[in-house]
């Protein structure tokens, strides 16, 4: 079996795997939102708004599910110092900041019309607020540091406090909420959702997680990309500082 | 002559109070700063006591929140610029426990200056005696857990030129537990005895967690 964490076997898998993931996600959101928008039934109360949850969801499961990968890619970083661990949390932060971002965005849409308002500090939004807090503090520390390689460690040790976190950020939030319980809270109609819904939503599910998949590793071979150029950008200029000196103080001819 | 780890982690905080009580006075400026804090929020928010006493505990925590924020960037900062960071590196005392003397020192400077002013500040808030305790008490578990949370991103941040601004990003996200069973303790809006306890079990695993963190952070940030 080929060694994928090795870069450059890696760029050969991703020359193959990203034109099939991205054929697979534009089937998938074709089909999920045709199912979504035109083929599952509106809600007996929210009505046509229901349709923002197949985008909506969807967003907030990427949102999490990215941490995980960050998580993941921060422990190969530490343990291993893998560069390609390295290129993969880097790639990562956007994306996952992107996807809360759009569940932040969604949400807000959503609660427009159901709430009467753009924002209420209602626990879940507040938590996957935090988050999209926590994702942009993972950027600016990417942004600040130089050294690619020491950005990378630092950002690991950060990934994985904020990972221990996360779940005490969720609870606390929680708690905080039922303690300033709003008179309306909106919940979804029942305890289960009815399967005409249910499979739009996994669709669409599958759509954003192979969509992460095909960007993620386009923003990791672009990565790598960077960074040889970089290195190749070092070595000429290495090599080149001899050359113009000579040419400005050419050897006097004998 | 060897010294013992015991004596050698007292120097450290000996040596770190000493500087901090000579230069800059960081207690006193930290108070200034937290009483600042104070004054300006009647003018944002009116003069009606009322409404002081009920949101005191909440202007308080924050005001407490940013103080201990503020001096956080320097806490391996001037030891990275002075090289005596790497001795502290390279010293035979684990380096966990150098960061745990390091916030401890950083506490009593700033930390514990806060939890001693903040009653009579509380009083200028129009707040009862049950709620001064509250707010005592919870700022007295709660504040060494800011500095321990904090601690992580003053070692993220050691080798940055201005590293103060990523800190507050860094940071105030993580703090907000803290933040939200302070608040709810000091002002008892769910009993005292259930968010205090929440209170004391994160300061623990801060005080568990944030040496090991702020250590690796360390070592990654200066080799």
């Amino acid at each position: 079996m080929p060694n994928y964490a090795n870069p450059a076997e890696f760029l050969r898998l991703a020359r193959i795997a990203v034109p099939v993931t991205a054929a697979l996600t534009g089937v998938l959101f074709a089909v999920g939102l045709y199912l979504a928008l035109f083929d599952s039934p509106p809600d007996y109360q929210q009505g046509e708004t229901v349709r923002i949850m197949y985008l909506h969801v969807p967003s907030a499961w990427m949102a999490m599910f990215v941490y995980i990968v960050m998580c993941s890619a921060a422990l190969g970083t530490l343990v291993w110092r893998h560069p390609l661990a390295d290129a993969a949390q880097k790639a990562a932060a956007p994306l996952g900041a992107g996807f809360t971002f759009l569940c932040l965005m969604t949400g807000s849409l959503w609660g427009k019309p159901m709430w009467g308002t753009w924002w209420v500090w209602d626990a879940r939004l507040t938590s996957v607020f935090v988050l999209f807090l926590i994702y942009l503090g993972i950027i600016a520390l990417w942004q600040v540091v130089e050294d690619q390689g020491k950005a990378a460690r630092l950002v690991a040790i950060f990934t994985l406090v904020g990972g221990v976190n996360i779940p005490i950020i969720k609870f606390s939030v929680d708690w905080w909420n039922t303690l300033h319980q709003s008179a309306s809270v909106f919940r979804l109609g029942g305890p289960t959702i009815a399967m005409s819904m249910l499979w739009p939503l996994l669709i669409m599910a599958l759509a954003y997680t192979s969509l992460f998949l095909t960007l993620h590793m386009m923003a990791i071979r672009n990565e790598i990309l960077r960074r040889r150029i970089k290195r190749l950008a070092m070595i000429a200029a290495a090599e080149g500082e001899a050359a113009p000196v000579a040419g400005i103080f050419p050897e006097p001819a004998e | 002559m060897k010294e013992t780890l015991p004596s050698a982690l007292f120097a450290l905080l000996t040596r770190d109070l000493t500087i901090g009580r000579r230069i800059g006075g960081a207690a006193s400026l930290g108070i200034v700063f937290f009483l600042c804090l104070v004054a300006i929020t009647p003018f944002a928010i009116g003069p009606d006591l009322a409404l002081l006493s009920r949101i005191g505990p909440a202007i308080l925590w924050i005001a407490a929140l940013l103080a201990t924020l503020l001096g956080l960037d320097r806490l391996f900062q001037a030891e990275a610029e002075d090289g005596s960071l790497d001795l502290l590196l390279s010293s035979s005392a684990p380096l966990e426990l150098i960061v745990l003397v390091k916030c401890l020192a950083h506490w009593l400077l700033t930390g514990l200056p806060l939890v001693v002013a903040s009653p009579l500040f509380g009083l200028m808030l129009g707040l009862d005696t049950h709620a001064l305790a509250g707010v005592f008490v919870s700022l007295l578990v709660g504040t060494p857990a800011l500095t321990l949370i904090g601690a992580i991103g003053a070692a993220l941040t050691v080798s940055l030129r201005r590293g103060g601004l990523l800190l507050a990003i860094l940071i105030l996200p993580l703090s907000i537990p803290v933040l939200i069973f302070g608040v709810a303790a000091a002002s008892r809006a769910a009993g005292f005895a259930m968010p205090f306890l929440i209170l004391c079990g994160l300061a623990l695993m801060g005080l568990a967690l944030a040496p090991f963190a702020a250590a690796a952070a360390l070592r990654h940030s200066i080799e």
